[in-house]
């Protein structure tokens, strides 16, 4: 099973309760077919560099999942047929994106992450 | 009339030979995330385009990654496409 990671952003119209409830929906529809999810990081509403749609901000959501291949076509054309969702871009993860998500939850960043950091040495 | 200013055609090319290196390669950095834009905005310039290895000095590889994590990046709005001042 592939690993995946997806971002979508929600349109900020939409009250805290829906937002989280379409979140949910999509998570569900996940688990649904035997999809494991790793980790589920709400980034919540996010001022966007560009208007998209005319909106000037975004509802972020990142999702990180293990999941059968043919899932991820299902899924975006849900995403695609929702009118809340912005923008979605999924990702499929190498050992490395792994490996640095691993590390990032695991707080090895905490300290403050200057790109001269000795990160190699951990 | 004497002291006029030297004026030069084109500016003269003063030549940082500082060394340039491959950050990456430097301090093994594997993976570029696209979603840390404060990150990405040390390899764009301030109208957001993406700068060019000659002045970054990165690899040809992580220099495809770095691209690749911008765009991602500018898909998603985390970054602007086309800005003016963007430092």
């Amino acid at each position: 099973m592939q690993q995946y990671e997806t971002v979508i952003v929600l349109t900020p119209l939409l009250s805290e309760e829906t937002a989280k409830e379409a979140i949910a929906k999509y998570s569900k529809l996940l688990t649904d077919v035997g999809a494991e999810i790793v980790q589920e990081d709400n980034w919540g509403l996010k001022k966007l560099a560009y208007p998209i749609q005319k909106k000037t901000t975004g509802y972020y959501h990142l999702t990180e999942y293990r999941a059968p291949g043919d899932l991820i076509n299902k899924l975006e054309i849900e995403f695609r047929r929702d009118e809340r969702v912005l923008r979605f871009l999924t990702i499929a993860l190498d050992k490395h994106a792994t490996a640095y998500n691993e590390k990032k939850r695991s707080g090895a960043f905490n300290q403050k992450k200057t790109v001269k950091a000795e990160e190699a040495a951990k | 009339m004497a002291n006029e200013q030297i004026q030069y055609v084109t500016a003269p090319k003063v030549d940082d030979n500082r060394k340039k290196y491959c950050r990456f390669k430097k301090n093994g950095i594997k993976y570029i995330d696209y979603k840390d834009a404060n990150f990405l905005l040390k390899f764009v310039n301030d109208q957001g385009k993406v700068l060019p290895r000659r002045l970054t000095g990165t690899s040809l590889k992580f220099q495809r990654k770095v691209a690749q994590a911008v765009k991602r990046a500018r898909h998603i709005g985390l970054l602007p496409y086309v800005t003016d001042s963007l430092k």
